[in-house]
């Protein structure tokens, strides 16, 4: 075993995110967190908007953790779409549900 | 025979049907992957029951969530964001081979869990004594409850916090089992992996809190 080249097989090469970058999506997901907190204040204000604004940030939230803490950048494109895939039948299972909700018909018992 | 001093005298260990040690490192972790997608399924579902419960009685959801103290669900959201950057930072030194710093890093991990479930815990103390309880165990009189169907939003309100804090616990326990194994000096430069699979885990009980904490606390 002449030494570890790049090319040889047995040994891994792993992407070493640098504390930098843990350091800044740290800070950036509690600064996330009090801005939350700030618009729950104006709720009265924003109206129909509260809930909107306030998953719009926690989705914000959940794409910094699943690209930096999660290492989905520097994952390989096949496991992204394993990944991804929970999200599309999530998203499958609410569009049938919200549309048997929304295209039901009130009936009322005539007894 | 020489090594490098990146990598020590510590080898991937690469079994033989796989092509290299990156294809077996991305395909272990590939099998977490489709765990988590589980995990995002379990949850959802529960996540889309709320959504229709809450379209048919959005007052009742307003008034249960206004029962509920956003401080708390505050400073738990704190709490798990630093455990999650904890977890993060303890992969990346063992990578470096600096376990003695895993180890700790790891351990606050552990602790910011243990934190976690300390306030869950309180929580929980506190509407039991209200008489919050889930479904028909609400006590709709004694906590003078303006919609007598409030028992099904504690009914989403346990369900989804306990089976969360359920997350938070087993998560504590496979940490702890990755804090053992790295003092044991199990996990390296070239073999990390368990701990890789506890991080995406822990992550994911993290990302579920992140959605968890404005539905439940503060929009309702």
């Amino acid at each position: 075993m002449a030494g570890h080249t790049s090319n040889d097989p047995n040994v891994l090469q792993p992407h070493i995110s640098p504390m930098s970058i843990y350091l800044k999506v740290a800070g950036a997901l509690f600064a996330l967190t009090f801005l939350t907190i700030i618009a729950h204040h104006f709720n009265a204000q924003l109206g129909a908007l509260a809930a909107p604004v306030a998953f719009v940030i926690a989705l914000v939230k959940a794409s910094l953790v699943m690209t930096w803490f999660m290492h989905l950048k520097y994952d390989t494109k096949v496991n992204r779409i394993v990944f991804a895939c929970g999200f599309i039948f999530l998203a499958i299972l609410f569009f049938f549900n919200a549309f048997d909700v929304a295209t039901r018909v009130f009936e009322s018992s005539p007894l | 025979m020489s090594t490098d001093s990146t990598h020590g005298t510590h080898s991937a260990h690469v079994a033989h049907h796989f092509k290299d040690a990156s294809q077996q490192y991305e395909s272990g972790k590939e099998g977490i992957w489709l765990f988590m997608v589980t995990e995002i399924l379990m949850f959802g579902a529960i996540f889309v029951a709320y959504a229709i419960y809450h379209h048919a009685y959005p007052d009742m959801f307003a008034e249960g969530a206004k029962s509920l103290d956003w401080k708390m669900g505050f400073v738990n959201t704190l709490v798990l964001i630093f455990s999650s950057f904890t977890m993060a930072i303890s992969i990346s030194y063992i990578q470096k081979n600096e376990q003695k710093k895993a180890v700790i890093a790891l351990g606050t991990t552990v602790l910011c869990g243990a934190i976690f479930m300390v306030i869950k815990y309180f929580e929980y103390a506190h509407k039991f004594h209200l008489g919050l309880l889930p479904g028909k165990f609400l006590d709709v009189a004694g906590v003078g409850a303006e919609h007598a169907n409030l028992g099904l939003y504690f009914g989403f309100y346990y369900c989804m916090t306990g089976l969360h804090g359920l997350h938070v616990l087993i998560g504590m326990g496979l940490i702890t089992w990755c804090m053992i194994r790295t003092m044991r000096g199990d996990f390296h430069g070239q073999y990390w992996i368990p701990v890789e699979g506890v991080g995406l885990f822990w992550h994911i009980v993290d990302l579920i809190w992140i959605f968890l904490f404005p539905l439940l606390y503060l929009v309702g």
